[in-house]
């Protein structure tokens, strides 16, 4: 499609506040369809692509992983649209070119294609691991290559010990905003909790490839999930009245994440979220707002949402499509009781991947109690929310005794694998149980 | 209205030369609603932008201006009440501290003066006022006041909360009925059967409005029109019409005893038209509530009072709107024996005073009354005086509902008789223009 795809927002909540209430929830949703309904056709837009392949020396132990990471980068590089400019880096403890050989971007063509998957076939593994100046390269590469859509994927193997924290924190924060990474952690060497700090910073996804053989797949579906993308850098501006405080912007579909930290002021009264690359695709924001009360009958514009491409300094903002967030008092206890099912259904999720994370870490630790107990919540969260693919993977980790109570048992030997992917999936939501709350009827705007 | 007499309103007209906003469909000068697609284009938001203040554009504004001076004074930008902040989004929010602004019919004023050129001030005939209330979001009462050749219309209508889109059904009874009034009234049809017909052509504006059988937006409807020495009311549901006797005199059927006014003794007598009409001497209420109340008081097994106390109270038997089934509107006609006032109201109002002697005496209580006026109006004196200023008067029992909770939308309109003025005849050059300022 060579169309912008055509973008909605719809607002779910309960606009009625008790007296004295000042907490407004909202769910934003978000979402792009192609022109035409064309759900799958492929984008035309400007579009460049780096693919970074850890190749330190653990990739060789055993060697099918540095061999299954060259195939799935080659799949990758199939996997391009012509004319999209990519290039390939090899990571270990500096960063160095693959593809093309010194530097830049290349156009892919036959030709290139070809000459990028030789080059990858050459790859040997030695050294260690620098995940920040890896990332760095990647961003001189795309600093070529202005505008269009900036996707890179990065795949390492092990934890990020040949720097410190804080070069990889001081890169994160130069590249944020500038390209979207996907992380893949192969094998279980690698540190979950790190890569998933890459993967925020970069708004991108993050995920477990425990199985080498799972690589090429995976690689491809990633690639073709960036090559339809449609529009880069959209970002969600959210005003709110003079009074009122942002509790917090959090993404909750297709995953938890916390945008709140990621803003950046853009008009008065107005702070922008960045939510990177669009497709035809939709995702759903869970945002707080804490209003002054006011009074019984009175009605407020809590948020005024909008979903806007920023323009360059100077320049207006292209705005997409807009949302309100409103705020009515009333003394009607039926109407401020009613809690908005897809409220509760992502704070829910939201809470869902905060105590596995939390469980899982306990776990580690020593301090079982704690385990225990957030991860038997999480099996009831799972459950209410009808996260199928989080309760399976719970129950790898512990006995489940009661699944209503949340009563469970750490499970003695838990295969490292699973416990990893538990922790690296915690954060997937799900949109609703049979999607039932999609037709909620919303309360009447009079 | 004004923009429901003869195409006369310059407003409407010139609303007009466009095209419906809702389908696109090309309407006429003089027609309320598009002929395309039922959408309301006398009402709609204005379609013209330039010069009409910056309120332009909310999408439930109810702008509706006349060319007379008294409309005009409006600041071209009125701040936030909320925060005093002058920047008001174009949806109707302020941009600095989110208040919904006060749609136009939040709070709504309508003078009619009467006939005749000339620049001197013209008597004011009929006003009315209407207002959101403190409890409810919006306002869903709605009030026309027209001239006719002989004397004046007026019409009170209520949405049903319980309906969907109530504001629009009230707003449509009111325009349609005060227009079908006037119409059938110059057309010389006798004032009941003009009563009657312009009900029936209100129900039938209210029944076009829904678009399912669980969208059936619904409301009730008062009117009352004068010509001559007669008073002729009609109404279904609960609004309601008083007889405001300027000697202070109260029936005593309205007097704490419960009980139809003696001359209502056979209920059938009001509905029926007779040549003889009753004659109205004291204060005293004209109308009988379509409702669950009403009902059980006239039945007998709850007194008024037991019966305003009761949760089904509010519950009215009779309303406009397609969920109506048949519509008969009750019918009466009075000639008063001496000066006095028509008051139609809604609910609102007479939730809180409900016999006519509350009225009365909030009238009598005078300027000192506790009604301050803070409206901002040109005249800032609360009426007490129907004759000399009807609109004062209005808005003193608008803010008296208020002050005692106004726990719903409130609507009053005031016809002072004899008219100070009569209109004339010649309605076609000098259209009376009534003039509707929010506040």
């Amino acid at each position: 499609m060579s169309e912008q795809p055509k973008f909605t927002v719809k607002i779910d909540q309960n606009k009625f506040l008790p007296e004295g209430g000042r907490e407004v929830h909202a769910i934003v949703s978000v979402e792009a369809t192609a022109e035409g309904g064309a759900a799958a056709a492929p984008s035309s837009a400007k579009a460049s692509e780096v693919i970074i392949i850890d190749t330190s020396g653990s990739m060789s132990y055993p060697d099918t992983k540095l061999r299954a990471a060259v195939k799935a980068a080659q799949v990758a590089i199939d996997t391009l649209r012509d004319g999209v400019e990519f290039a390939v880096i090899a990571g270990s403890n500096t960063a160095s070119m693959v593809y093309p050989q010194h530097g830049g971007l290349v156009a892919a063509d036959t030709q290139s294609r070809q000459k990028a998957k030789r080059a990858l076939n050459g790859l040997k593994a030695s050294g260690g691991t620098a995940i920040g100046s890896w990332l760095r390269l990647a961003d001189e590469l795309f600093d070529d290559d202005q505008g269009g859509i900036r996707h890179a994927i990065l795949l390492t193997d092990g934890k990020n010990q040949h720097e410190t924290p804080e070069e990889l924190d001081a890169v994160l924060f130069r590249c944020g905003g500038r390209f979207v990474c996907d992380c893949r952690g192969v094998g279980t060497d690698w540190e979950v909790a790190e890569l998933r700090k890459v993967a925020s910073a970069l708004l991108g996804s993050v995920d477990i490839v425990a199985d080498p053989a799972g690589l090429v797949a995976d690689f491809q579906a990633m690639t073709e999930a960036a090559m339809g993308k449609a529009v880069a850098d959209v970002a969600l501006r959210v005003w709110t009245p003079q009074t009122a405080s942002l509790r917090f912007v959090k993404q909750v579909m297709p995953s938890v994440e916390d945008l709140t930290g990621k803003r950046v002021e853009s008009a008065p009264q107005a702070g922008d979220y960045p939510l990177g690359a669009w497709g035809a695709e939709s995702r759903d924001y869970h945002i707080c707002v804490e209003i002054p009360p006011g009074d019984i009958g009175k009605e407020l514009r809590a948020a005024w949402v909008k979903l806007v491409v920023p323009g360059a300094p100077g320049e207006e903002a292209q705005v997409l499509a807009t949302g309100n967030v409103l705020a009515q008092w009333t003394d009607d206890e039926a109407q401020s009781t009613r809690i908005n099912p897809r409220v509760a259904h992502y704070t829910g999720q939201a809470e869902l991947a905060s105590v596995i994370q939390e469980g899982l870490q306990a776990r580690k630790d020593g301090d079982f109690d704690t385990a225990t107990a957030r991860l038997g919540r999480a099996v009831v969260l799972a459950d209410e929310a009808g996260n199928d693919a989080i309760t399976a993977m719970l129950r790898k980790v512990v006995d489940v005794v009661d699944p209503a109570t949340g009563t469970v048992r750490l499970k003695r030997n838990v295969d490292k694998a699973d416990e990893m992917e538990l922790d690296t999936r915690s954060s997937k939501t799900v949109r609703t149980r049979k999607d039932e709350t999609l037709t909620t009827p919303r309360p009447d705007k009079h | 209205m004004t923009d429901d007499e003869n195409g006369a309103d310059p407003i409407a007209a010139k609303a007009a030369e466009l095209s419906c906003p809702s389908c696109g469909e090309m309407v006429y000068p003089g027609e309320i609603f598009c002929e395309e697609c039922g959408h309301r284009v006398a009402d709609a938001p204005p379609a013209e932008q330039a010069g009409t203040g910056a309120q332009e554009g909310r999408p439930d504004a109810t702008v509706r201006r006349s060319s007379s001076s008294s409309g005009r004074g409006r600041a071209a930008a009125r701040p936030c009440p909320g925060c005093g902040g002058t920047a008001i989004g174009a949806d109707g929010y302020c941009e600095t501290c989110g208040l919904r602004q006060p749609a136009e019919r939040d709070h709504v004023e309508i003078e009619l003066p009467a006939a005749g050129g000339g620049n001197g001030a013209r008597p004011v005939i009929a006003a009315g006022a209407s207002d959101r209330g403190r409890r409810y979001p919006r306002n869903e009462d709605a009030l026309a006041i027209a001239a006719h050749s002989a004397g004046v219309a007026a019409v009170v209508a209520d949405g049903v909360g319980s309906s969907q889109r109530p504001e629009d059904a009230s707003r449509a009874a009111a325009d349609t009925g005060a227009a079908e009034l006037v119409a059938l009234l110059d057309s010389g049809e006798d004032p009941e059967d003009a009563t009657r017909g312009a009900a029936l052509s209100a129900a039938a504006a209210v029944a076009a409005l829904a678009t399912s059988p669980s969208d059936a937006p619904s409301c009730t409807y008062v009117s009352a029109v004068t010509r001559g020495p007669a008073v002729t009311v009609g109404w279904i549901g609960d609004s309601r019409v008083y007889w405001l006797s300027a000697d202070g005199a109260v029936d005593p059927g309205e007097d704490g005893a419960r009980e139809p006014a003696p001359d209502e003794a056979d209920p059938d007598a009001a509905e029926v038209s007779t040549g003889d009409m009753a004659e109205l001497g004291p204060s005293r209420r004209l109308t009988e509530d379509d409702s669950w109340a009403a009902f059980m008081v006239a039945q007998g097994s709850l007194t008024e009072a037991e019966a305003e106390a009761h949760p089904n109270a509010h519950v009215i038997t009779a309303w406009l709107g397609a969920d109506a089934g048949q519509v008969s509107p009750h019918v009466a006609t009075f000639r008063p024996a001496g000066p006095g006032t028509l008051l139609v109201c809604s609910d609102g109002l007479w939730n809180y005073f409900p016999a006519a002697r509350d009225i009365a005496a909030l009238l009598a209580a005078g300027p000192g009354a506790g009604a301050v006026n803070g409206a901002g109006g040109p005249a800032p004196d609360p009426g007490h005086d129907p004759a000399a200023d009807p609109l004062g008067v209005a808005r003193a029992l608008v803010r008296h509902a208020l002050d005692a909770g106004g726990r719903d939308n409130i609507t009053v309109a005031v016809i002072p008789l004899p008219s100070p003025t009569a209109p004339q005849s010649r309605i076609h050059e000098s259209t009376p223009q009534s003039t509707e300022q929010p506040r």
